[in-house]
């Protein structure tokens, strides 16, 4: 593998150099913090030629959205990015660009969603969307942003997957840092990612019908469709992610673990805290606490399986949300997680930390004290990690 | 596609058979009956506009007529025309 | 690993500065992340910048709360926000003003190193506006030996286009001009 210069670069604009490289048709994106930097140096990038597609400069995330869908439709590779109340605004119409299988591409530039009002970085943006039917993937650094963008469209447009995946980047933590970052040869990428060939394109000289009409004779079996589609992508996730490891040597998985062999308590974490926590099992471990880590790399599909084997030796699993749930007593990672041991024989006891809301620092320390006190955990909890009283 | 399996459907529910919807006759939905009385029709058209069914199409003279086929009998053509040149008539 | 916070108000380049830095640490190879105190931007508030530079993959992803050096932007911050604040007791300040480093020093009440350096002057003289960042890395550079200075070359002229010249003139005069205390 040849060894390629590292340039420095603020992460949203790597991300939109990334989704340059794509050879996008139709983008759509409407700006919103901490995403703008994004939306921007991607307007640049069609504005200087650097990329031959049609930014459309759209009045809201909702029209985003419906630019994408209908732009998808007609066989156009499509990109659009949001975040927070934008993705809000999108939500009615992600089941929709699921349920058509319409391989759009989005960035989410994880941030809080109001009230109160604030722009910062957690989860809550993206949890809503949950159900949505698109394949969610966090990103952990710079470098993750780049790979994953680049192979988004793989995933996103092949034969056996046809549905849309949004690749979440923490706000600010991660959009706005400067950092060094490896790019692919445009040519590498060319060959990596062909162009997209369409199951069915709306065109006057070939008419047809997209998003009919179903009445309940038909309408489950659409349902099914789309989730074993979800569901079945991830052997297809996994075989992309392995061919970009024998290209450019970076592993991605479902679930990634760091020092878990032999680990008692297990911290779990989603997104970019996760090199942090490292740094905070490296301190627990040289105390001498038997203590790993497990990153959910993969959302949605839920990689159930690969969770139960990288922590099937623990104790005690922490569960680290940068969201709430409300109403049913944990973030929603955590209550995804129970779920897939309620059928085990032997199961670990889960806690649960809700952290990092509204674009609280979480330091190294945090990670410390947390996987202390996981480590002596009896029974499960559900705490918000700093709040007082 | 009524009692298919999930595996039988074309991926995103895409219909590849263009007009199907002509296979479905709305007439027969039809308690009331759209009538033009040519000598008040000033031939604008706006009856053509609105049919939501767009059952509705001019003849060489340039008056206009409803498919009865696929007509419902919704009564929209004479509730927007200008002249009062159409006349619903109960089905007999 | 060496972590550098940096003071300024919003406008007056603390964030460029950071991120200056941190490209110039990549230019050499090295790791480096450059990211500002984050929140909505306001010219003229006190704002905060973090810079981290290593020779090997930096993970840690939180604000620098245990800097090495401090680069304060505006004497006047220094009345307003504690600027020492978990500044090692071996680490260097170096501030904008036209005070001397002995008094600076004493203000301060640092044991570590202080330095000073009337960069406001030297942004008029050389650029013409009094806006300081390039000039402070200028005299930091001098201070904490990070980055050689030829290593902020291609950085400045992919920021500044046709001015950068004029920063690199004034960079190279605060790395001149700046005086560091007498250690205590």
């Amino acid at each position: 593998m040849a060894k390629r210069k590292r340039i420095g670069m603020e992460v949203a604009l790597a991300a939109a150099e990334a989704v340059g490289m794509c050879n996008v048709d139709v983008a759509a994106v409407y700006p919103i913090t901490p995403q703008s930097h994004i939306a921007e140096h991607l307007s640049e990038l069609v504005a200087d030629g650097k990329t031959d597609t049609e930014y459309v400069t759209v009045e809201s995330e909702h029209t985003s959205m419906s630019v994408c869908i209908g732009a998808s439709a007609t066989g156009a590779r499509a990109y659009t990015a949001t975040c927070s109340q934008g993705l809000m605004l999108m939500h009615e119409l992600l089941p929709i660009a699921s349920a058509m299988r319409c391989p759009i591409v989005m960035s989410v530039a994880n941030r809080p969603v109001n009230a109160p009002l604030n722009i910062l970085s957690d989860h809550s943006d993206i949890m809503p969307q949950r159900d949505s039917g698109w394949i969610v993937i966090f990103s952990e650094n710079g470098q993750e942003v780049v790979d994953l963008t680049l192979m988004a469209y793989r995933i996103a447009e092949d034969k056996d997957i046809m549905l849309p995946v949004i690749i979440g980047i923490d706000g600010f933590i991660l959009t706005h840092m400067v950092e060094p970052m490896e790019f692919p040869d445009q040519k590498e990428i060319d060959k990596f990612l062909p162009p997209y060939k369409p199951y069915a394109t709306l065109h006057p000289d070939k008419p047809l019908t997209m998003g009919a009409f179903a009445m309940p004779d038909f309408f489950p079996q659409m349902m099914k469709a789309k989730d074993m589609a979800l569901l079945n992508s991830k052997k297809t996730i996994v075989k992309v992610w392995d061919e970009w490891e024998r290209k450019f040597g970076r592993r991605y998985r479902p679930v990634e673990t760091y020092r878990t062999e032999g680990a008692e308590t297990i911290l779990v974490t989603m997104g970019s805290m996760s090199e942090t926590a490292e740094l905070g099992v490296d301190e627990l471990r040289d105390k001498g606490v038997s203590v790993g880590l497990v990153k959910i790399r993969l959302w949605r599909p839920f990689p159930s399986d690969e969770l139960k084997v990288a922590v099937k030796d623990a104790r005690v699993l922490a569960v680290m949300d940068r969201a709430v749930s409300p109403g049913t007593g944990g973030g929603p990672v955590f209550t995804d997680i129970k779920a897939v041991f309620y059928g085990e024989d032997s199961r670990p006891i889960i806690v649960n930390y809700v952290m990092g809301l509204g674009g609280v620092d979480v330091t190294v320390g945090d990670f410390v004290k947390m996987g202390e006190k996981a480590a002596k955990a009896k029974k499960e909890e559900y705490e918000f990690y700093g709040v007082m009283g | 596609m009524a009692g298919a399996t999930w595996r039988e459907i074309f991926p995103g529910n895409v219909v590849l058979t263009p007009g199907s919807t002509k296979g479905y006759h709305t007439g027969g939905w039809r308690s009331l009956r759209p009538v033009w009385d040519n000598s008040k029709c000033i031939k604008c058209g706006i009856c053509y506009v609105y049919c939501p069914e767009g059952c509705v199409s001019q003849d060489e003279d340039g008056y206009f007529m409803a498919d009865l086929d696929y007509c419902k009998g919704c009564g929209i053509c004479a509730q927007e025309c200008w002249t009062g040149a159409i006349e619903m008539v109960e089905e007999g | 690993m060496l972590e550098i916070r940096w003071h300024g108000r919003g406008g007056q380049g603390a964030v460029t500065s950071g991120e200056m830095l941190t490209l110039a640490a990549i230019e050499e190879d090295k790791y480096g992340q450059g990211f500002p105190m984050f929140g909505p931007e306001r010219r003229g508030s006190p704002v905060a910048a973090f810079t981290r530079v290593d020779d090997k993959q930096i993970k840690i992803r939180h604000y620098v709360y245990k800097p090495d050096a401090v680069v304060v932007l505006d004497a006047g911050l220094v009345d307003v926000v504690d600027v020492t604040d978990g500044l090692k007791p071996e680490g260097a300040i170096v501030i904008n003003t036209s005070m001397s480093a002995e008094e600076m020093k004493k203000k301060l009440g640092f044991s570590g190193k202080v330095a000073t350096v009337d960069a406001t002057r030297i942004a008029w003289d050389e650029l013409g506006v009094p806006i300081v960042n390039t000039t402070m890395l200028g005299a930091l550079l001098k201070v904490v030996p990070i980055v050689k200075i030829a290593s902020l070359k291609t950085p400045l002229e992919k920021r500044f286009g046709k001015i950068a010249k004029k920063n690199i003139n004034a960079l190279n005069r605060a790395y001149k001009e700046v005086k560091i205390s007498k250690q205590s």
